[in-house]
């Protein structure tokens, strides 16, 4: 751990113009390159000394990753476009509402204003031990301090952990991959396409990352697709505070009803594993049935199903439950 | 209180400009020739030894000037703070700290420097401590007892009553008082309410941290910093240092918040002080939020039980109080000792016990945080009058006003008497403004999984004090200078304090210059500006030197002008005889002729119960006006106290353990007014950060390593203006003059956030059925698990978590 905290050490920065030339960098730099979007993942581990970059590639000069396009099939977010853009753009309100309410829940007005999508999406996980850099799975080490007797996990995971319990603390993940949106990866050898739903990865998968992004790619843009769009759809997040807060659970869910009758439905819950859930057990409970308690109430069982709270998340397990039944019970289009 | 009209009047104070335009220099603001930086080395440990700290390799560094080390600093004894520790009880204590051109050289520096540092054992949770076995917070004990390190521990049995489902009778503690016979009190009472209650400690979380910049000229040393109080933190600078109080010159015109944890600066502020006399360059030492969190101030947690007996129309005949309080490393915290007497006045007990302990933990250093022990009791409290109430079929304001300190009621161990108070209006005035008729009938009210909640908090707090010194001055420029030794927190009591002497004197405020901030200016011995006594202290002694000032002119006029000084009068920046206002003086003239006269008009002859502070600030004047330095004369037979009483409407998500706050309405009682909207401001503010407090203020600290997981805003979680009702918060004012004081003004810094806390945890557990949460601060996780049966996975008493 470092000797200081809280006191940025020395880095050289880059402030490309042009994606090509922050491509450029990446290869050039490899693993000793770190990417800033907007910087409110970023000035905390550089303040922290926990990671030591030499160098900085800063996106904000590159004009290309901002902005947002709209045609009747897809919807295209730059991965630099600001929250506040994201949460105030017209479009999106109308057709992709738990879009913009999920970015509108992020922190606080300032930061919306200089935290991207993009780096929303890409930031690391939240947990303190992690980010005051304690050497534990997650950093390279062999240990997870938050998962020792007595250690705090109230914010930690209560599924799919995999010797880390560390949660991912986006708000807008879950209602891109309700809306099954899709991420473009710009990389060495050109753009890929990567669903929502597996862009985000789990510590099985591997214990270092957040997402399926390597050290030489970036995030460029998100595209959603208007199969959802006007279809009945919730986002809601659970916090201590109202603002500057990160969800201890958030839900988003986009259900396809006719005649009273769920006929398809994508559930998605944050907060309670590294990667945002897709609840795929309650998306095939409620389908072909009515929203009716019964429903929701299996609907909720199956969502918190091999659930394993630490010592101070069981409360977890009951909140997601209920935002679950929420998000099927609540539904808007 | 007189024709001139200044106090109780709204003002647009004189340091706003400043400050909204950003022109407002706070300590980090300066800059001094030849000035470099200091970054620190913290205890990496809660508890530890340091072996060796080798600074070669930092001291090797280009651009480094020097280390201070603990071998730099005074040596302490007992269990007082030092500057730097060898020997650091906390972590994040500061051990070193490196001087460098910039802060980039100096932080790379602290990371060269090789500490060796022993791991000791060390204590967290108060309750762990008293285990039999249980790790001590210090060398030689776990307890201050008669001002000395004792050792207190409690059998296994012991901590099992304590962790019991009923309230421990017997349990040794190292306070206790009691007064009136309490098992006759609890046998005559119709219901009896105990509870367990864990009351979690907290950081003060001002924005501005302590930074500070310190150098040395001519044998003198000029500390900017962070402070409440400037002359009271100029005599404890002075102390610290060894030095005579001339020598040392505060510099803090503007304070970012306190809340009591720069009451007197900081400790911490020696440390460029001393670095600066170390490398002989002036040394600016900027502390970042996650030292401010290390090593800034923390409120006391309290832990324990509360037992209180009823008579069937809610009188509280009996209360019995049992608290544990998380001390900290250092000295000894007095939470617990308000804890007790705010009960013991709020509810006028015909019986009361408290018995309490104070127990040294391995966790950031304490001090008063605004309303200590105050809010913790009335948190704590007010929510089982609620239960009574509800259980007791009575009117909950009808209750409050049974029970309420009014007039001169007595309270405490020695049954001290009040010198006022107007509870019964300020009920009455709050069930008016609330509506509390009408809105108690929402309790309960549920729509969909929100249920609505509506709760009071009454809370009382001490509000003055008197006996210190002030300060005038009319120059040849026809001006009045009013010299204040306290500080600028942002309440505007050095501007309003100072607007009594306008009143006594008649006037008018443009042509008046308040001097505060640089006890190089001449500043007078003052109250701390803590324990919400500033208000009462210096509009009384402002009112004295007033006084005198009138009278000096007085009797320049009648010595001039023919008569006795009787015949004149004093309005307007003259001096003039009545029923001949063209005779007369300016105050110009007036100044000039007090410095030809010389004497006791110039500051050549002084009372001689002045302070030595205000002597010498005098002196540095004498010759250049018309002076008056006096003692505060007036009788203060009582103890003055002030109260709030706060409304709430909450609505509490069953589903997710959400609470909205919906409309808060406040009263207040703390005698005249004397700036409306700032006194308005001062109670909405505290009132929602005592909301913050019980509501969301996160302390807990890893077990096996003694780390604060809540270092930054975001992880400690005060309150911010998006949590606060959009419906615009409510306020009334009694405006009823205390009879034991010139002005009649009390202070009212503190009440509010006891009155706050109440009312949210009142409304919470109206929301919850009744139901209550023994544990603050009651965050959607804890509600979520009482309703739904979840396991919560503390213990009943425990804490940190």
């Amino acid at each position: 751990m470092a000797q200081i905290n809280d006191m940025m050490g020395s880095f050289e920065l880059f402030q490309p113009t042009e994606l090509d030339g922050a491509m450029d960098l990446l290869r050039r730099h490899g693993e000793e390159a770190w990417v800033l979007s907007g910087g409110m993942d970023t000035f905390d581990w550089l303040k922290d000394r926990a990671k030591r970059p030499t160098v900085v590639v800063d996106l904000g000069g590159i004009e290309e990753l901002k902005g947002i396009q709209a045609d009747n099939r897809t919807l295209r977010i730059g991965a630099m476009t600001t929250l506040t853009e994201v949460a105030n753009h017209s479009e999106i309100r109308s057709r992709f509402p738990i879009v913009a309410q999920s970015a509108e829940k992020v922190a606080t007005p300032q930061i919306r204003n200089q935290g991207t999508l993009g780096g929303n999406l890409c930031q690391d996980t939240r947990c303190w031990y992690y980010r005051a850099g304690w050497p534990c799975y997650r950093a390279g080490g062999n240990t997870c301090y938050a998962n020792a007797p007595g250690a705090l996990n109230r914010e930690h995971s209560i599924l799919e952990a995999n010797r880390c319990v560390a949660v991912t603390p986006s708000d807008v993940a879950p209602t891109l991959i309700a809306l099954d949106a899709e991420m473009e990866i710009r990389g060495r050898r050109g753009t890929r396409r990567v669903r929502a739903e597996d862009f985000f990865i789990g510590p099985a998968i591997d214990i270092t990352r957040m997402t399926v992004l390597q050290p030489s790619e970036l995030l460029t843009a998100i595209h959603i697709p208007d199969t959802w769009a006007g279809r009945p759809m919730y986002f809601e997040k659970v916090a201590d505070r109202k603002a500057w807060d990160f969800a201890l659970v958030n839900v988003a869910s986009a259900l396809e009803v006719s005649n009273g009758t769920i006929h398809d439905a994508r559930i998605v819950v944050g907060g309670v594993a590294a990667r945002p859930l897709r609840m795929r057990e309650t998306e095939r409970a409620i389908s072909g049935h009515a929203p009716n308690d019964q429903t929701l109430e299996v609907a909720a069982q199956a969502a918190v199903q091999g659930a394993r709270p630490l010592q101070f998340n069981e409360y977890k397990v009951a909140l997601t439950k209920n935002l679950v039944k929420r998000a099927i019970r609540e539904a808007r289009s | 209180m007189s024709d001139n009209g200044l106090i109780g009047t709204d003002h647009v104070p004189k340091d706003l400009l400043a400050k909204i335009t950003g022109r407002a220099k706070y300590a980090e603001d300066f800059r001094a020739d030849g000035m470099v930086f200091a970054k620190l080395l913290l205890s990496p440990v809660p508890r530890g030894r340091v072996r060796s700290l080798d600074v070669r390799a930092a001291m090797d560094m280009e651009g480094v000037l020097g280390v201070l080390t603990p071998d730099d600093v005074p040596s302490i004894s007992g269990a007082t703070e030092p500057i730097l520790a060898n020997e650091p009880l906390y972590q994040g204590q500061p051990i070193a700290a490196v001087a460098a051109v910039d802060e980039t050289t100096a932080a790379e520096a602290v990371e060269r420097l090789r500490l060796d540092i022993q791991r000791l054992p060390f204590a967290l949770d108060p309750v762990e401590s008293l285990r039999p076995g249980g790790p001590n917070g210090r060398d030689g004990g776990n307890v201050m007892k008669d001002g000395e390190v004792d050792t207190l521990k409690w059998s296994s049995a012991e901590i099992s009553r304590f962790e019991s489902d009923t309230f421990p009778d017997d349990l040794p503690v190292t306070d206790e008082w009691s007064v009136g016979d309490l098992e006759a009190a609890f046998a005559a009472s119709d219901l009896v309410i105990e509870e367990a209650m864990v009351y979690q400690s907290q950081t003060h979380h001002p924005l501005e941290s302590r930074s500070a910049m310190a150098y040395w000229r001519n044998g003198r040393v000029f500390i900017h910093c962070s402070t409440q109080s400037v002359s009271q933190t100029r005599r404890a600078f002075a102390g610290y240092l060894d030095m005579d109080e001339e020598d040392v010159v505060v510099i803090s015109e503007f304070c970012g918040g306190a809340f009591g944890s720069k009451i007197r600066g900081s400790l911490s502020d020696m440390i460029p002080a001393l670095l600066s006399q170390k490398v002989g360059r002036p040394v600016m030492r900027r502390v970042t939020r996650d030292e401010e969190t290390a090593f800034g101030r923390a409120r006391p947690g309290l832990q324990g039980w509360i037992k209180i007996g009823f008579r069937s129309d809610g009188k509280v005949l009996a209360l019995d109080s049992l608290m544990i309080q998380d001390n900290g490393p250092f000295g000894r915290s007095g939470d617990m000792v308000m804890f007790g007497n705010v009960l013991s006045l709020a509810y006028q007990p015909e019986a009361m016990r408290h018995r309490a302990t104070s127990v040294f933990t391995n966790t950031p250093p304490r001090s008063a945080q605004r309303a200590p022990g105050g809010l913790q009791g009335s948190a704590m409290v007010e929510p089982l009058l609620d239960r009574a109430a509800r259980e007791l079929g009575v009117d909950r304001m009808a209750m409050m006003k049974l029970n309420a300190p009014q007039g001169r009621a007595r309270f405490g161990p020695n049954q001290n008497e009040l010198t006022s108070a107007f509870v019964h209006e300020a009920v009455d005035r709050a069930v008016e403004l609330f509506g509390w008729n009408e809105k108690k009938e929402w309790n309960g009210r549920a729509n969909g999984s929100k249920v609505t909640g509506v709760g009071v908090g009454f809370a009382p707090f001490v509000g003055g004090s008197s006996g210190f010194d002030g300060l005038i001055l009319i120059r040849p420029d026809g001006k009045l200078y009013i010299h204040q030794g306290i500080g600028n927190l942002g309440t505007h009591s050095m501007l309003d304090t100072a607007r009594a002497a306008n009143d006594v004197l008649q006037h008018p405020w443009d042509d008046t210059e308040v001097v505060w901030g640089d006890t190089g200016k001449g500043l007078p011995w003052s109250s701390t500006q803590s324990g919400s006594q500033t208000t009462h202290a210096h509009t009384r002694a402002n009112h004295a030197a007033a006084h005198a000032l009138r009278e000096k002119l007085q009797e320049i006029a009648a010595g001039d002008l023919g008569g006795s000084a009787g015949d004149y009068d004093v309005a307007q920046g003259r001096v003039f005889r009545r029923g001949s206002p063209g005779t007369g003086l300016t105050f110009a003239q007036a100044a000039e002729r007090a410095i030809a006269l010389g004497g006791r008009y110039s500051g050549e002859e002084l009372p001689d119960d002045l302070d030595p502070m205000t002597v010498h600030a005098v002196r540095r004047m004498v010759g250049e006006g018309l002076i008056s330095a006096v003692k505060d004369p007036y009788s203060h037979d009582g103890s003055t106290w002030s109260s709030v009483i706060t409304c709430c409407v909450v609505e509490v998500d069953q589903e997710t353990g959400v609470v909205e706050m919906k409309e808060i309405v406040s009263v207040t009682d703390c005698g005249t007014v004397l700036n409306p909207r700032s006194l308005e401001a001062q109670v909405h503010g505290g009132v929602i950060q005592g909301m913050s407090s019980a509501l969301l203020e996160r302390w807990a600290f890893d077990p096996r390593w003694g780390a604060n997981s809540n270092k930054r805003f975001y992880t400690a979680k005060p309150i911010t203006i998006l949590d606060v009702p959009s419906r615009p918060l409510e306020f009334a004012a009694l405006d009823m003059a205390d009879p034991e004081t010139p002005v009649g003004a009390r202070g009212v810094g503190e009440p509010p956030v006891g009155a706050g806390a109440a009312a949210l945890i009142s409304a919470i557990t109206g929301a919850l059925g009744g139901r209550y949460l023994n544990r603050t601060p009651i965050t959607p996780d804890k509600i979520v698990a009482l309703l739904e049966g979840s396991r919560t996975g503390y213990g009943r008493m425990q804490t940190h978590v």
